[in-house]
C-alpha cells in the first residue's frame, strides 16, 4: 500500500532558507543543499523549495541550487515560487527539479497548469492554494497569503484538477504559522472535492499532528517548516508517532 | 563504464549521480560506439510512450539499442521500462523495443492516477538477491503499467491493482519506479542491479 508523506518545506530567498510566522517576519536559518540533504538523510519522503526571492539574482541563485540538490539528494523534490510561465517550468525541471508549484501564476491564468501538464505531464505540476476563511466559505489568497483573489477555493480545486494538476499543495492561511495543528475543516474539504492527492499545510507544531491530519481527513501527505527548521522536533520522532498511532509510513534508511 | 542512454526524455542528473555515488563511471550519450563500449546500458526517461520511441527511431537507435539488449545488461527506468514491452497504448498503440513480451497499458485501479508516492516491494519467489528488499518503500510516479507473464515479474507493489515495478527476463531488467529517488533503498537496488548482471552475464559465459 501507498504510504502518507512527511515532507519539509524550505523557504528560500535569494538563496538562503527563511521562515516567517503568518507570511510576515522573515529571518535567516541556513544553506537550502545542506539542510535538503540532512532532511533527506533524516527520512524526509519528499521535499519542497518555496522561492521568496525578490530579485532575478535570487532567482537565478535559485536554479544553482536546484542542480546541486538533484546531485546530492536522492528523494523528490519540488520547486514553487515565481514560476509564471512554461519557459520557467523548463528552466527548472532541466536543472533537475522533479515537479514544480505554481500559486499566484495560476490564479491569474489557469490555462498555465494545462499547458505545464501538457508538456510535462501531470505529475509534474503541483498548485498551491493559499485558503483563508470568510463568511461565505474559503477564498484564494494569492502573492503570499496576502491578496484576496475573490475565488472559492474549493471550486478552485476542482477547476486545477480539471486544467491538469497533478497535486494540490494546500495551505491554510488561517493557521499558518499558529502551530496549532492542520487545519482539519479545510483539508477535508478539499481532500474530499478532488481526486488528485492533496498536500496540507499550515500549523503543525508538534509531532501528534501529522497523524491527526492523516486520520481525520484522506490526505496523501503533510508538510511542516519550522518546527523542523528549529530542531523542536525531527522527522523521525513524526514518523515515530505515525508509527505509534497506525498511521502507514515509509521506514527510512536501509 | 555504465552509459546512460541520452535521448531527450526527461532529466537524468540524479540516474547519473546515484551510480557515481556507487563507484562506477558513467557517461551520458547517443554515440553508438560510446554505447557499445560501455559494460551496462541503462535506458532513463520520463514523458509519454509514443513520443519517447519517435525519438528513439529519429536517433537511429531503434535496432542497435535491441542489440546492445542482447549483448550486455540493460536496465530501463520508469517510461525506459515501460519501452522494454512489445507495445504500448500511451499516445495511440506504438510498437516497443519488444525485449520483454508484453503490453504497456493504463493502470487499472479505484485509487487515484497518478500512482504517485511511496509503495512497498513484494518480492516474487527465486528473486534470491531482491528478497532483502520485501516491504521496502520506493518512489513511484506513473499511470501506465506493464501487462506481462507473471515469469518476468521480480516485484510488484499493490495499489488497488497488482503493478509491476521490477521486471527481468535474461540480462534486461525493468525497474517501473524511480531508484534515483527512493532514498538509500534505491541506491542499494541499482547495486543489487549492477552486482546480479555481472553474476548472470558471468555464469552464461
Amino acid at each position: 500500500m501507498i504510504v502518507k508523506r512527511i515532507i519539509p518545506c524550505l523557504d528560500v530567498k535569494e538563496g538562503k532558507v527563511v521562515k516567517g510566522t503568518n507570511f510576515v517576519s522573515l529571518r535567516e536559518l541556513g544553506d537550502p543543499v545542506q539542510m535538503a540533504s540532512l532532511y533527506s538523510q533524516h527520512g524526509a519522503d519528499e521535499i519542497i523549495f518555496l522561492d521568496i526571492s525578490a530579485t532575478n539574482e535570487g532567482r537565478q541563485t535559485m536554479i544553482d541550487i536546484v542542480r546541486e540538490t538533484a546531485n546530492q539528494v536522492f528523494v523528490p523534490f519540488t520547486v514553487g515560487g515565481g514560476v509564471r510561465t512554461v519557459e520557467d517550468m523548463t528552466t527548472l525541471l532541466k536543472a533537475g527539479a522533479d515537479k514544480v508549484g505554481m500559486n499566484s501564476a495560476a490564479v491569474a491564468n489557469p490555462d498555465l497548469i494545462t499547458e505545464g501538464a501538457n508538456r510535462f505531464g501531470s505529475q509534474c505540476i503541483v498548485v498551491a492554494i493559499d485558503a483563508k476563511w470568510f463568511e461565505d466559505g474559503w477564498h484564494v489568497m494569492t502573492h503570499g497569503g496576502k491578496v484576496d483573489s475573490g475565488l472559492d477555493a474549493l471550486e478552485w480545486a476542482k477547476t486545477v484538477e480539471e486544467k491538469g494538476a497533478g497535486e494540490i499543495l494546500l495551505t491554510s492561511v488561517d493557521t499558518d504559522g499558529v502551530k496549532d495543528g492542520f487545519d482539519i475543516r479545510l483539508t477535508k474539504a478539499v481532500v474530499d472535492a478532488v481526486r488528485i492527492p492533496v498536500i496540507a499545510s499550515g500549523g503543525c507544531g508538534s509531532p501528534e499532528h501529522f497523524p491527526e491530519v492523516f486520520q481525520k481527513t484522506d490526505v496523501s501527505a503533510a508538510l511542516a517548516a519550522s518546527i523542523f527548521h528549529e530542531n523542536t522536533f525531527t522527522i523521525g520522532e513524526v514518523k515515530d508517532t505515525c508509527v505509534r498511532e497506525g498511521v502507514s509510513i515509509r521506514e527510512s534508511g536501509f | 563504464m555504465i552509459a546512460i542512454v541520452d535521448y531527450g526524455m526527461g532529466n537524468v542528473a540524479s540516474v547519473t549521480m546515484a551510480f557515481k555515488r556507487l563507484g562506477y563511471e558513467v557517461i551520458l550519450t547517443d554515440d553508438q560506439n560510446k554505447l557499445r563500449a560501455a559494460s551496462h546500458i541503462v535506458l532513463p526517461g520520463v514523458g509519454s510512450f509514443q513520443a519517447a520511441m519517435d525519438e528513439i527511431e529519429q536517433r537511429g537507435l531503434l535496432d542497435f539499442l535491441k542489440e546492445m539488449a542482447q549483448e550486455k545488461p540493460f536496465l530501463g527506468i520508469c517510461l525506459g521500462m515501460q519501452l522494454l514491452f512489445s507495445e504500448g497504448y500511451e499516445g495511440g498503440k506504438t510498437k516497443g523495443l519488444d525485449l520483454i513480451p508484453g503490453t504497456v497499458e493504463r493502470i487499472e485501479t479505484d485509487y487515484l492516477l497518478p500512482h504517485i508516492g511511496w509503495n512497498g516491494l513484494e518480492i516474487k519467489p527465486g528473486n534470491d538477491a531482491f528478497q532483502p528488499y520485501e516491504g521496502k518503500h520506493v518512489y513511484f510516479v506513473h499511470s501506465f503499467q506493464a501487462k506481462t507473464d507473471k515469469d518476468f515479474l521480480v516485484a510488484t507493489s499493490e495499489y488497488g491493482t497488482e503493478v509491476p515495478a521490477i521486471v527481468k527476463k535474461d540480462h534486461v531488467y525493468g525497474i517501473q519506479f524511480h531508484p534515483e529517488k527512493s532514498g538509500e533503498v534505491g541506491v542499494n537496488l541499482l547495486k543489487t542491479f549492477l552486482q546480479e548482471v555481472a553474476y548472470v552475464s558471468h555464469s552464461s559465459n
